[in-house]
């Protein structure tokens, strides 16, 4: 028989649980359970889990490195992609439910308030890795350009904690907690980076 | 300036009817386009009823003819960074508050300057209702039934002195009741949280000292004992809890012009004109309805209150 590949399962597993959030929230909606200002709650709660289903596909890389479990890269393009997702819900939100898809309003936002222009930025610098995120387009692209160019997401986390940290009136000890795991998530591939550099320099130094 | 009026905008011109009177309902259909809902189900929404309190009247001649904000929902979704910054957080946390008894300490240039209870100081005021619409700085907007009093026969009985020119508000420190106030690391705010007034504005007829609303007692979470309402400004201005009150010759800080000055100033006049620099004030949601609706100069009370502020640069004097 052959060898039970329990990745089959976990995949299933995993999506649903991503899809967790949305469930909760519609439920919330339907039940009418959320404050008495619900638009604002669906843009605070999109908003949140973008920045979180971001944090938790950067997370991945060093989890892999630190508990040496190279399987969990099979679950980064989906989370990834919804990370995406979350981030266009998000959007919608903002073009929808607050602009009513005033495209001259939304312009005139974007360039005159760091705030959404931080955010749009978080969010367009997705679309280029949601598109590409295919096998064709690894192929296409090459394994190390396709890197390169995924290499936007630390860029959009950035800008997604800049956002949220604009986004609170006062009360910045969230905001910051994210930069903090930011910069540990970025920081540790950071060190990872120049700990593999070394780690091949020492060879050769041996040698002269 | 333009300056517009409540009257030259019916609400029935900026949200249909339909959807002006059940956000439940609203908030299902735009789940369901959202794309949020379970497949295909059609699940009862479990619409908790309106306050038990009737529907107040408008009848003085400072009321809005609006249909008032739920009471459920004013006592839900509260600004009150002492017992936390969640909206839900003052309801929350404000169960065992004590606003009884109840002692303000008047202070400055009056004649009557004392430490009062709370009863004493207002014996004999007539309980007035006045619907107001009410407008937060973060672009959401409510219409309240307050019960109170003009703040202007509080600050009469209090004889302040020619000279006094402000008249500045401090509400309660009290680590015991207040959860925010036991933090000393990553402070939200300063406090205590200190709001200020011109004289002119004070004595305004539209000032009130709020002490009911719906016809109850004020609850906790809105500010109880007694706090400010001051329809034409920004909510913020409307300190609540109230046990200092100070006249003076210097223009008080507020808490919110010392914690971002760039972005809150001391009057804070509703001003659709004048963005918060972070977002537009152009236009508001009003809590219940699906689309913003526009915001108007001074809240809608321009015809009372634009000659006090005649001739100021308003957006110098944001």
């Amino acid at each position: 028989m052959r060898k039970f590949n329990r990745w089959w399962i976990l995949k299933p597993a995993v999506f649903l649980a991503c899809l967790g959030p949305m469930v909760w929230i519609s439920n919330q909606a339907l039940y009418g359970r959320l404050s008495a200002n619900p638009i604002k709650d669906i843009t605070e709660f999109t908003g949140i889990w973008t920045l979180r289903f971001l944090m938790i596909t950067l997370a991945i890389t060093p989890l892999r490195r630190i508990t040496g479990v190279s399987s969990l890269i099979r679950f980064r393009r989906m989370i990834g992609l919804f990370t995406f997702f979350q981030g266009f819900l998000h959007w919608m939100t903002y073009v929808w439910l607050d602009q009513f898809f005033m495209w001259g309003e939304i312009l005139k936002d974007i360039i005159k308030r760091p705030f959404i222009l931080s955010g749009m930025t978080a969010f367009t610098l997705m679309i280029p890795l949601a598109v590409t995120s295919t096998r064709k387009w690894i192929a296409r692209l090459g394994g190390s350009r396709w890197q390169a160019v995924h290499r936007l997401i630390y860029f959009s986390g950035a800008a997604g904690v800049i956002h949220y940290y604009f986004f609170e009136k006062s009360d910045v000890r969230n905001p910051l907690a994210y930069a903090l795991l930011l910069s540990f998530l970025l920081g540790f591939r950071a060190w990872h980076g120049m700990r593999q550099r070394a780690l091949k320099l020492k060879p050769a130094t041996r040698i002269m | 300036m333009l300056i517009q009026r409540a009257s030259d905008i019916s609400s029935s011109e900026i949200t249909p009817e339909n959807l002006y009177h059940n956000r439940r309902e609203w908030i299902k259909t735009a789940s369901a386009i959202l794309g949020l809902t379970a497949v295909g189900t059609i699940i009862p929404a479990c619409a908790p009823t309106v306050g038990a309190a009737g529907e107040p009247q408008a009848k003085g001649k400072y009321d809005t003819t609006e249909k008032p904000t739920p009471f459920e929902d004013i006592t839900s979704y509260n600004n009150y960074y002492e017992f936390g910054t969640g909206k839900d957080d003052p309801a929350r946390n404000s169960k065992n508050f004590k606003p009884k008894p109840w002692t303000v300490k008047v202070e400055g240039m009056c004649k009557k300057p004392a430490t009062y209870n709370l009863d004493d100081l207002i014996k004999g005021f007539a309980t007035e209702d006045r619907i107001y619409r009410m407008r937060c700085v973060e672009a959401w907007s409510m219409v309240i039934p307050w019960a109170g009093f003009p703040l202007k026969t509080l600050i009469e009985r209090l004889e302040p002195l020619p000279s006094a020119k402000f008249v500045e508000f401090k509400t309660l420190v009290d680590p015991n009741q207040y959860p925010e106030q036991r933090r000393s690391f990553l402070k939200v705010l300063d406090w205590p949280y200190v709001e200020g007034l011109r004289m002119d504005e004070a004595t305004h007829p539209l000032a009130l000292i709020a002490t009911g609303i719906y016809g109850k007692p004020l609850p906790n979470q809105n500010g109880a004992p007694l706090r400010l309402v001051l329809p034409w400004k920004y909510g913020f201005k409307g300190i609540k809890a109230i046990v200092n009150i100070r006249f003076t010759d210097k223009q008080p800080v507020n808490t919110w012009q010392q914690q971002a000055s760039q972005e809150y100033g001391f009057y804070a006049n509703v001003n659709p004109n004048v963005d918060h620099p972070r977002w537009s004030q152009a236009r508001e949601r009003r809590i219940g309805e699906f689309f913003k609706r526009p915001t108007l100069m001074f809240n809608g009370y321009a015809d009372q209150v634009s000659e006090l502020y005649a001739g100021m640069d308003l957006r110098r004097y944001y």
